[in-house]
């Protein structure tokens, strides 16, 4: 087996050797493109699985690339809570592009070796963003995966290009406030490493550039992560993309943003520093609680599946936003777990949208009636399931990590935000439950009865969908031992 | 529970297992029907073969269970079969086997459609049922609770006609609200206590708790089981539901899923507050006035009702305070009279709820004021009703009046005048809208149409007769079979500790 201490330097390797293998065999068989970015990803994250299970309860590993011990060189870091966002961005990345051999013809054409290259480079990204140890770096890769998704976005319906456009613009910003942040923290410390910018965190965390680029970071990483009401670009790109392309964007992409928050403000900053002058993180709690029933709201009034299931997005990331801007372990258990669930959850929703829009033509909720069940019997339990899931009710995962959220409030001592939980679980039963009235009960009317015969997509797409539901009825059940080990990654003050 | 007389079994588990494990056999076996119901009584008999055996340790005060696993960090999966469960349990199990030979004559007879799904669900229900009896903690009892919500659903739904959306709508949107207020209680508890363990006699960490958290966190938890409970105002989905199949009225929404509720009244204010802190915090008046209004005002309101589901819905609204009632009494007494009442209710209730379903599936008659002179036609269905109508207004022979007779004793060992007057009242008004029924079935010349219908189904009559019959039979004599109410009696002495004895209740309530 390869060692520990030099695994974190495979995920690069892995992936880039992928995206080239992809790009080369595409210059003649593009249909190979599929099978190799799929077995990259699954690659990917068996070897997630293998860190984490390696440092769930170790001490981290730290990997100098080139053998340039930090400040000079760039570190990577592997601990607990890396582990834990590798596995799950990389496990659901698998199932996404393994799902997507059925729709690939169709959708893509001839553009398959660009897409899967660019579903590579965005996993790239995104790992990359999740194990460096430099904060610099960390742009770097989160360039990487932001212009990977704005190619992704792009191939889609005829408004995809303007989503996409819109993406790079509000994206580049984000971008930018994080780097100016960054900017301010060297300028200060001095050096671009993050443990050891941590170290220096406690005597200068009350002076004015600590706190501007605090400001900036947040900002800047909240617009990545479409926190209210910094949301704008995400239902228009979730919306517009095709539908293999919102599957794998949609439930990792903004995750990584989340991670960013925890890393930065509980691991670099630290729970006391980031309150020190300005009230940080109450502010982004209360933003997200905002956050939280505003997306359930726009939800509610949509009438297109994806764009419901896009401001859905919005208000699930403000649960995993407000678990961590809590700073308890009740808060940090839940909103881990929720990046977990919410990642199963939105995949599995975005992979049936995917089947419904292929085989019906639209997303268009209005349109959905009992002739549905009929036809994807398959799906629309998987949907359900999913759906009940969102809602927060057991025995389904989603229960556990709303639960540990509640618990994160109380023991914050917020009122306010433990009625938002609460309340929103109703509101999403609210448009979840329509579709599975209209799904499961809505006559169908004066159709052709040969419209509703057994015509459910094939295996290679409802596998991967199945797959998930009964990742969210195991985490249901085995969540204790999960939530219990994220608690212990809670760093101690 | 007291680690004491704690031992270690696997039955409970087995006995909620007995009608998951049928599910996938009831779905799988959806194209041939006799098979499929052959899968529901057998899971029927298993679960209720288990819950009996548990019996003989439940009248000793024991408490039989396991832990399973952890349900969330800090609070276990626990199944705990003590006196009270056990009794819940073995209502629940035992008026299954009725319910599930009625639903065959009432499904097959009514030609419905998606009989599978009803059995599914139904079995899934039967679980949920289980589970909620023998949560050994508040977590697990939530948990419990809001898999019945959701596996009553397709069985409130079940006709998919507009009427049955709408019920169904307000169903999920009461039970999951209150099922929200149960959890965020729970999450208030557990952080100030640290525990949700049930107790008897309350956890003694909530008494540091602030006043006024400690009222929010009763009323949230009284509103999150009086929603299934039925206490005004929270009981308007209850008479929507009704546009369920007449089985599931009759099992689920006057047996198992209400009984929940009240069940749930008794967990929370007897293990998790304790009669104690009630006692001192005042809120047993909240109770008393809550269900005190409630009795009065369904049991008025039951008068205007011709639909006759309808009528039996209020009714159950009314009955359901009746135990809530016997709880606000604050007695062992009351509370051995409560908790009879949960079992004589749901013999008598499920006994007129079958007739109502057996006349409309054998005469397509649903409304009171087309009952005319049916008892010539349907004898033994009439006779049943009228069995279950003697008791519900509290008339001997029948098992409701011992069970408001030990009510009207609690009252009057607690020394309270008001609730007494409210079951006096109450019995009247109970009187008042069901004899007229009886008199119409009775008294009153029939249409032509109904020369020579005869009786309905034997697979519905039988059921009609055995629940009627089962009425009268702990009504002459309450402990005949499984010892109901010594377990009734068990259970008050384990909330009242040390303030009674059995030997005291027993002398108290003389059966005349």
């Amino acid at each position: 087996m390869i060692e520990l201490s030099s695994l974190p330097a495979l995920f690069p390797i892995l992936l880039i050797s992928g995206t080239l293998l992809v790009v080369l065999t595409g210059l003649r068989y593009s249909s190979m493109a599929q099978p190799i970015a799929t077995l990259t990803a699954f690659f990917t994250a068996l070897t997630s699985l293998y860190a984490l299970l390696g440092v769930a309860n170790a001490e981290p590993v730290r990997y100098a690339f080139g053998g340039w011990a930090p400040p000079i060189g760039i570190e990577f870091v592997l601990d607990g809570v890396s582990g834990f966002f590798l596995l799950v961005i990389n496990s659901v990345a698998t199932l996404v592009l393994f799902h997507s051999a059925g729709l690939r013809n169709q959708i893509l054409g001839t553009k398959q070796t660009a897409y899967y290259a660019l579903s590579l480079l965005l996993l790239l990204g995104l790992n990359g963003m999740v194990l460096t140890g430099d904060l610099f770096n960390l742009y770097v890769f989160l360039e990487i995966s932001s212009l990977a998704s704005y190619g992704l976005i792009s191939i889609g319906s005829r408004q995809a290009p303007y989503a996409a456009f819109r993406y790079l613009i509000i994206g580049t910003v984000g971008g930018t406030f994080y780097l100016l942040g960054v900017g301010f923290l060297y300028a200060v410390t001095g050096t671009l490493n993050m443990a050891d910018i941590a170290g220096l965190i406690p005597e200068i965390s009350a002076t004015t550039p600590v706190i501007t680029a605090l400001i900036l970071i947040i900002t800047g990483v909240g617009i990545k992560a479409a926190l209210f009401p910094m949301y704008g670009w995400l239902p228009e790109a979730y919306t517009h993309a095709n539908a293999i392309s919102s599957a794998l964007i949609a439930p990792i992409g903004t995750k990584v943003a989340a991670y960013i928050l925890v890393r930065i403000g509980l691991f670099v900053f630290g729970a006391e520093n980031v309150d020190r002058v300005i009230p940080a993180s109450q502010t982004i709690a209360i933003l997200a609680g905002v956050g939280i029933l505003f997306g359930s709201l726009m939800a509610i009034s949509q009438r297109n599946l994806k764009r419901m299931l896009a401001f859905s997005s919005v208000s699930q990331i403000g649960y995993i936003v407000m678990g961590i801007a809590l700073m308890n372990p009740f808060g940090f258990a839940g909103a881990l777990f929720h990046v977990l669930n919410h990642a199963i959850m939105k995949s599995a929703l975005f992979l049936v949208s995917a089947t419904i829009e292929q085989e019906e033509g639209h997303s268009d909720l209005t349109r959905f009636d009992d002739t549905y069940r009929k036809k994807y019997p398959y799906t629309m339990a998987v949907f359900t399931i999913a759906a009940i899931s969102m809602i927060g009710l057991p025995p389904l995962a989603g229960f556990f990590s709303k639960w540990m959220l509640a618990l994160g409030t109380l023991e914050a001592g917020s009122w306010f935000l433990f009625v938002v939980i609460l309340s929103s679980s109703l509101l999403n039963a609210v448009y979840f439950f329509r579709i599975l009235e209209r799904v499961y009960l809505k006559k169908s009317g004066q159709k052709d009865p040969s419209d509703a015969r057994f015509q459910e997509s094939p295996w290679v797409m409802r596998a991967p969908a199945l797959v998930l539901a009964i990742a969210l009825m195991a985490f249901g059940f085995a969540n204790a031992p999960i939530l219990e080990m994220i608690q212990l990654w809670f760093p101690v003050q | 529970m007291s680690p004491a007389d704690f031992t270690f079994s696997w039955i409970p588990f087995f006995a909620l297992l007995a009608s998951l494990v049928a599910v996938p056999f009831i779905a799988l076996s959806g194209s041939r029907p006799n098979l499929r119901e052959s899968w529901t009584v057998l899971a029927a008999v298993v679960k209720f073969g288990l819950v009996v055996s548990l019996i003989p340790g439940a009248l000793e005060g024991k408490t039989v269970g396991l832990t399973l696993f952890e349900l969330a960090p800090g609070l276990p999966f626990e199944l705990e079969a003590d006196p009270f469960g056990v009794l819940f349990a073995l209502i629940a199990s035992g008026l299954w086997i009725v319910t599930s030979f009625y639903s065959m004559g009432y499904m097959r007879g009514n030609k419905e459609k998606k009989q599978t799904r009803f059995f599914a669900s139904f079995a899934l229900c039967l679980s949920s049922t289980i589970g909620v009896a023998f949560a050994g903690n508040l977590f697990t009892f939530i948990f419990f609770y809001e898999v019945l919500t959701l596996s009553t659903y397709p069985l409130v739904v079940h006709k998919e006609t507009d009427a049955a959306i709408q019920a169904s709508r307000k169903y999920l949107s009461y039970t999951l609200t209150a099922g929200l207020l149960l959890i965020a209680a729970a999450g208030i508890i557990y952080m100030h206590a640290g525990t949700l363990d049930f107790q008897a006699g309350g956890l003694k960490e909530l008494r540091s708790m602030p006043e006024p958290l400690m009222l929010s966190v009763f009323l949230m938890m009284l509103a999150g089981v009086g929603v299934k409970a039925g206490i005004m105002p929270l009981h308007s989905w209850l008479p929507s539901a009704m546009a369920a199949p007449t089985p599931v009225s009759a099992l689920l929404h006057a047996v198992a899923v209400v009984k929940s509720g009240v069940f749930g009244v008794i967990r929370v204010t007897g293990f998790v507050i304790g009669f104690d802190l009630m006692k001192e915090m005042s809120y047993d008046t909240i109770l008393m006035v809550l269900s005190g209004f409630t009795i009065l005002v369904a049991s008025l309101l039951a008068f205007k009702q011709d639909n006759l589901k309808r009528r039996l819905a209020y009714s159950t609204v009314g009955h359901l305070s009746y135990i809530v009632l016997g709880v606000a009494i604050m007695s062992p007494i009351g509370l051995t009279g409560s908790i009879l009442h949960i079992a004589a209710h749901a013999t008598m209730k499920i006994t007129l709820f079958f007739v109502a379903g057996s006349v409309y599936v054998h005469l397509h008659k649903e409304n009171i004021s087309q009952l005319d002179g049916i008892a010539r036609e349907m004898p033994w269905t009439m006779g049943a009703f009228t069995i279950g109508a003697m008791g519900l207004a509290g008339m001997p022979p029948v098992n409701g009046f011992f069970s408001k007779w030990t009510l009207g004793l609690g009252s009057l060992e607690a020394g309270l005048w008001i609730p007494l007057a409210i079951l006096v009242g109450s019995g009247l008004l109970n009187a008042g809208y069901f004899f007229p029924i009886v008199y119409r079935a009775y008294f009153k010349k029939p249409g032509v149409e109904l020369n020579g219908v005869g009786e309905a189904s034997p697979w519905m009559t039988v059921p009609i007769v055995i629940t009627a019959s089962l009425s009268v039979l702990f009504g002459l004599y309450p402990d005949l079979f499984f010892g109901i109410f010594e377990l009734a009696s068990t259970v008050a002495i384990q909330l009242f500790a040390s303030q009674d004895s059995l030997s005291f209740i027993h002398e108290s309530v003389k059966i005349p």
